[in-house]
């Protein structure tokens, strides 16, 4: 099985941040936003590490 | 205002409240976590937790599984690099699919393949994803959390 680097990221975001917003929070609308936020940040800290590696080799 | 310092300082929060009352150890305080840790997301189910429980269980062996799929590699117990180390480590959090990948000698891990990697990672997460699953459900358990 092979995915692209973007899909992997957003795998890895996806099913990460179901398990913090559960174990991080009381309750399940908090859950939820966490959850979200968490997605978010993953998602765009890969892309930013992403640009700035390519800041870097140029 | 005066007053309303002294109302904050009177109505303990649920937090400090809860650190206050010493938890007493049941039975369920040790077996959730534990039972947790062999089964992602069992911790919550014996819980009556199902919802949560579900969706632990799907994130943890989802992650574990498509690590595997992507030939990721599962470490053996090992005392070489500190990096393979902690691998082990990471990986032994997933418990029992960890020790039916083990088992199986499925993991062994493809070095050609960049997604190998990947799988690696997805592989050593989801353990530690599973450990903080059975820390939430010890947690319910004790009543620290609802």
């Amino acid at each position: 099985m092979t995915l692209s680097h973007f899909t992997a990221t957003l795998v890895f975001a996806f099913f990460a941040s179901i398990v913090f917003g559960i174990t991080q929070r009381n309750e399940q609308r908090e859950m939820l936003k966490y959850g979200a936020k968490c997605f978010v940040f993953f998602v765009l800290g890969t892309i930013a590490a992403g640009w700035a590696m390519w800041i870097l080799r140029h | 205002m005066a007053r309303d310092k002294t109302d904050v300082a009177e109505s303990p929060t649920p937090k400090s409240a809860a650190k206050a009352q010493p938890q007493p150890i049941t039975a369920m305080a040790v077996i959730a976590p534990a039972v947790g840790w062999l089964i992602p997301g069992a911790g919550h189910l014996i819980q009556k937790r199902w919802g949560r429980g579900l969706l632990l269980t799907l994130s943890v062996v989802a992650m574990f599984v498509l690590g595997v799929l992507m030939q990721g590699k599962v470490y053996a117990f090992n005392t070489g690099d500190i990096l393979d180390i902690l691998g082990f480590v990471g990986d032994l959090g997933a418990g029992g699919l960890y020790m039916v990948a083990r088992a199986l000698d499925i993991g062994r891990g493809a070095i050609d393949l960049a997604t190998a990697d990947y799988g690696t990672k997805y592989i050593i997460v989801s353990g530690l994803l599973n450990i903080i699953s059975a820390v939430d459900a010890h947690d319910i358990a004790i009543g620290k959390k609802k």
